[in-house]
């Protein structure tokens, strides 16, 4: 048996993964979800084709996208984690004995049904008490909420999928009214090698630098995304990632980390030159060199 | 109409097996399939182009239609409940071209509402017909132009014994229905034939809930625009006749100014989406209903929006809403409507149909999802944190009914002079004044200029509507007769 998935970087160039068998398929109403059991990264969940994340790389994304902002702001009791069916970013949260409440809003019933069946370890974070599922359109949710959270964790996908309203101007702008006056708000920033996902990193970064006061970028190397490269985006009322970052009170923590270090810390938030550039350029610090 | 006979689709099935027999092309169009022009086939597609072919014995003429678009051109009829159909490739423009040079020649009048679309006045050019208008009344709260009150067209009827025909514009851009029912009846009664412009409302023969339709109220013809709420391809469209009219007649009318290179993508796409409409038409505009009552209620509860709906009808000029409609008045957050149009543009990325100086539309139809109508809501939310100011008290109403001095075709080919706008009061026009979106002409050929007038073009300029039709690119002169 010789059977390959493939998922489409670009039209000219694709990822592509040995399966061993598929375990489940099916339409939402939202977006075709299918999982696979591969020999290279464990069981994997594919939405609309593109892969969200296999047993054996979801720690980096987790860890990368639950820590950093947890390392920075000294005092998180609500957070809202937007998409998240998965249920791996609220695991991750609930090690966190200061939180004391988290809401995950989830519009697609199935694929949270999908990872409590085929995911369990990664789906425990639904367990919590402090957890509450709201099935219901993250922009829906959020415009009835003001002044509410102290971190937002956007964990949808895809800019360009069912989740594209939670990439905007009026996502970031709603996010901002919801969070308190020091909240934090972290997101997917996608990966910004290939031109075509260029331009959504260059617009998404324009958006979020003009709603928040400071707005960073870092990063993080996950095997399964295109180019194995994937950005995360920092944006806050109050504290910088780096002069707020206080790396001896979050080790006093002890928690267990695969990925994430207070030295790597440091270390994402220094970017190659051409994603400076870029995002410089979409800063207007920088002039855009002519091509 | 036959359910069983809509499953069929005889121009794609046509199409289909054209494209099976693989026929070596030593006809027109030049690009061969494609072959000819690799860049255009990267852009459009293989399959695409392969389609794009000329009339020939199996795919029938749509001059002549004998065959499969005979067949299709049946099929729609049926479709509609219309006693013909005539698939349109010149757009719904073509469609009211037809309507008005089948029934009114030469210096015979046609009695119609202000707020009529331009090609109705471009017609009445071509077929040398008067326009009468009917006083147009305005809702002020919202600034837009109702529908026709039964009373006021009668008393216009009673007035002009002589028109031979009514046209509607049903429902408007604005979702705004006029008792089509009650004036066929008006109509009829007094031997004048009832013309609708259907432009907005392909949905209203397939969805349930909806206001009456043309056919369906008694009207002598109907132009649809299948690619507005049809699906079709954009410019193709559907001319619909009761069997009160001759189709003959009617066809050599169409031929007059119809190409005799009718592209098959068109036509396909309106034989699909026919059969799309007969088949699922009812489910997917409960959709569209759904989506659009939701987004209304969610952007009301915003708070500085009023999104309205059936609230506004009054049984005279507002007869009926057609609620697939997003109808949003912006001027209570000080934004007009034009600016929150370039605000969802330029900051969202967001494009909707139109922005006038007090509303905006969003045109929801059978391909939105419910995901994008919460970026819109959301978008609308984020403009009135950001933006909000306080309500501006200058408002020009957004329609003046002009005095009409002599008929459009006269004024169309009369000597002219171009003056400045400033000093054209009293004068004739002698071009159209377009005010882009929602394409209503301010002024027409052969219309007398006043002072409001001037003041209003001057307004809607300054507001950023893209004023159309003068010569003057810079809208500071204006020709007007000799």
């Amino acid at each position: 048996m010789d059977i390959w998935f493939s998922q489409m970087d670009t039209n000219h160039v694709k990822t592509s993964v040995r399966v061993d068998r598929q375990l489940f398929s099916g339409q939402s109403q939202y977006q075709r979800i299918d999982v696979f059991e591969t020999r290279e990264f464990g069981r994997m969940i594919v939405l609309d084709g593109e892969i969200i994340f296999s047993e054996a790389d979801e720690f980096v994304y987790n860890e990368m996208i639950v820590h950093p902002p947890m390392a920075v702001h000294p005092n998180v009791k609500n957070v809202l984690i937007i998409g998240g069916g998965d249920g791996g970013v609220a695991r991750c949260c609930i090690d966190y004995p200061e939180i004391e409440h988290i809401d995950v809003v989830e519009p697609d019933e199935m694929f949270i049904s999908v990872s409590r069946e085929f995911f369990p370890e990664t789906a425990k974070g639904f367990d919590d008490p402090r957890v509450r599922i709201i099935n219901q359109d993250g922009l829906r949710f959020l415009r009835r909420c003001i002044d509410t959270y102290d971190l937002i964790i956007n964990d949808s996908t895809d800019p360009s999928g069912h989740t594209e309203g939670l990439f905007t101007k009026e996502f970031y702008g709603n996010c901002n009214r919801a969070l308190h006056e020091d909240g934090i708000m972290v997101y997917q920033h996608g990966s910004p090698f290939y031109d075509e996902d260029e331009i959504s990193f260059r617009k998404m970064h324009r958006k979020v630098y003009k709603s928040f006061p400071i707005s960073r970028v870092y990063q993080a190397s996950i095997p399964t995304c295109p180019a194995g490269l994937w950005m995360f985006g920092f944006a806050s009322k109050k504290y910088h990632p780096l002069h707020d970052f206080d790396a001896e009170r979050w080790k006093k923590r002890g928690l267990k980390t695969w990925y994430y270090t207070t030295n790597l810390h440091y270390g994402a938030f220094m970017l190659p030159k051409y994603v400076e550039d870029l995002l410089e350029e979409e800063e207007g610090r920088k002039a855009k060199e002519t091509e | 109409m036959n359910l069983i006979q809509q499953y069929k689709a005889p121009i794609y099935d046509a199409l289909e097996s054209f494209r099976r027999q693989r026929v070596v092309p030593f006809d027109v169009p030049g690009h061969k399939r494609g072959r000819g022009n690799p860049e255009l086939v990267e852009l459009l597609g293989e399959k695409c182009l392969s389609l794009d072919v000329n009339s020939m014995k199996p795919l029938d003429n749509l001059g002549h239609p004998t065959s499969v678009i005979r067949q299709a051109e049946e099929l729609a009829a049926d479709a509609f409940g219309a006693a013909h159909a005539f698939l349109m490739v010149n757009g719904t423009t073509s469609s009211v071209q037809a309507m008005i040079l089948s029934v009114v020649q030469s210096g015979q009048k046609i009695i119609l509402p202000r707020n009529v679309h331009k090609s109705v006045i471009n017609a009445l050019i071509l077929s040398g017909g008067v326009p009468v208008y009917v006083p147009a009344s305005v809702n002020e709260r919202i600034g837009i132009a109702l529908g026709m009150d039964p009373k006021a067209v009668e008393q216009t009827m009673d007035e002009n014994p002589d028109a031979v025909a009514v046209f509607v514009n049903n429902p408007t851009y604005y979702g705004i229905c006029s008792d089509l029912t009650t004036i066929a009846g008006l109509a009829h009664d007094r031997g004048m034939k009832l013309l609708v412009d259907e432009a907005h409302g392909t949905h209203l023969y397939f969805g349930a809930g909806l206001p009456v339709s043309g056919i369906a109220a008694g009207a002598d013809m109907t132009a649809v625009s299948m690619h507005k709420s049809g699906g079709s391809l954009t410019q193709s469209s559907i001319l619909l006749c009761s069997d009160s009219m001759d189709p003959d007649h009617v066809r050599r009318i169409i031929n007059l100014s119809q190409t005799t290179s009718a592209s098959y993508l068109l036509l396909s796409s309106l034989d699909i989406s026919r059969r799309n409409l007969a088949l699922r038409g009812a489910e997917s505009f409960e959709r569209v209903s759904r989506m659009g009552g939701y987004a209304r209620d969610e952007i009301n509860e915003i708070g500085g929006y009023y999104a309205y709906g059936k609230e506004l009808v009054d049984g005279r000029d507002v007869f009926d809403f057609d609620q697939t409609k997003l109808l949003v008045y912006t001027r209570d957050i000080g934004l007009t409507g034009i600016e929150v149009y370039d605000l969802l543009r330029d900051e969202y990325d967001i494009q909707i149909e139109f922005g006038d100086i007090g509303n905006i539309l969003a045109y929801i139809s059978i391909g939105d999802r419910e995901q994008d109508i919460e970026r819109l809501v959301g978008a609308l939310e984020d403009i009135k944190c950001d933006r909000q100011k306080e309500p501006e008290k200058t408002w020009v109403g957004d329609f003046i009914q002009p005095e009409m001095a002599i008929g459009p075709r006269e004024a169309f080919y009369a000597e002219k002079e171009t003056i400045h706008l400033l000093n054209a009061s009293g004068r004739i026009s002698g071009e159209t004044v377009m005010c882009y979106p929602p394409g209503i002409p301010i002024l027409t050929p052969g219309e007398r200029i006043s002072p409001q007038i001037i003041e209003y073009i001057h307004f809607a300029a300054e507001k950023g509507c893209s004023l159309q039709g003068m010569m003057d690119e810079e809208m500071e002169t204006l020709s007007v007769l000799l």
